[in-house]
């Protein structure tokens, strides 16, 4: 089955490259996986009749707010974390701890897996219901959110505007000293 | 046929994952990233409910759920610069007091 096999790999690229994320020291390499992941989370919305939000995933995240991250990293030139010693003291930076913190993690997708495979409804088909030629065109998309939800719409300009001025702001030197 | 299962324990998978960065990371960047993780886990959740429904909902929240995550990144960045100015670390542990 293609469907299956596609599905399986890109959603573990996915996971994989994302685990990675977390797992590097230098955050170039973590956003470059990021980017990566993607990648593989905007097939598996392409699987999912959401061709246009496959495309935004690209855009907006891969070309637009990880470059940003880029940016700050380079701006910054931070590259590793420091283990000052005083970190190392710190009670929650006990090797046991950290530990402790990973486990429960791990008992977090155990726990969200089995709930998930004892719903009933989760075993059906995920494209079984619904004309895939009306969800899948951007025409449907752009009509339910120009009138059903336009007014979020024009609220979240206000969100970008008020994101813009506020990032400038706080970024900009103080110019009095 | 994939069933809406299989996509939400991704999902689910990746919040996990979002949320160990956030707890076991001590680099502001990587925190806003594992953010960033947890944003598309939610994501790949809209749109796998909106398709078993047969809507675009899913999918338009997904719009919103990117606007804000676009915002957060700005807004989240513009501090790490302004403490990065002030401490010349990365480290949300060197952030201790609230005034200097």
């Amino acid at each position: 089955m293609p469907e299956t096999l596609l599905f399986s790999l890109f959603s573990g690229i996915a996971i994989v490259a994302s685990a990675l994320v977390i797992g590097q020291r230098n955050p170039m390499y973590s956003i470059m996986l990021l980017i990566t992941s993607f990648g593989a989370l905007s097939a598996l919305y392409i699987q999912l009749d959401a061709p246009f939000v496959a495309m935004a995933q690209i855009i907006v995240y891969a070309g637009a707010i990880m470059v940003l991250f880029l940016f700050v990293v380079m701006l910054l030139n931070a590259p590793q974390e420091d283990g000052a010693e005083w970190d190392r003291a710190h009670p929650l930076r006990r090797p046991g701890v950290s530990r402790l913190g990973a486990l429960l993690a791990g008992l977090l997708i155990v726990q969200l897996v089995w709930a998930l495979m004892r719903a009933t409804d989760a075993s059906t088909a995920v494209n079984a219901s619904g004309d895939v030629a009306a969800i899948s065109s951007v025409r449907s998309v752009g009509r339910v959110l120009f009138t059903n939800y336009v007014f979020a719409f024009e609220a979240t300009s206000i969100l970008i505007l008020v994101a813009m001025v506020g990032a400038v702001v706080l970024a900009a030197r103080e110019s009095g000293r | 046929m994939i069933p809406l299962g299989h996509y939400l324990i991704v999902s689910a998978i990746l919040f996990a994952i979002g949320t160990a960065g956030v707890f076991l990371r001590k680099n502001l960047i990587t925190i806003l990233l594992s953010i960033e993780i947890m944003l598309n886990a939610v994501n790949l959740t809209f749109v796998a409910f909106g398709r078993a429904q047969g809507n675009v909902d899913g999918q338009i929240i997904t719009f919103f759920v990117m606007t804000v995550a676009a915002a957060e990144a700005a807004v989240g960045l513009a501090i790490v610069i302004g403490l990065f100015r002030h401490r010349e670390s990365l480290n949300p542990d060197a952030f201790t007091s609230l005034k200097w």
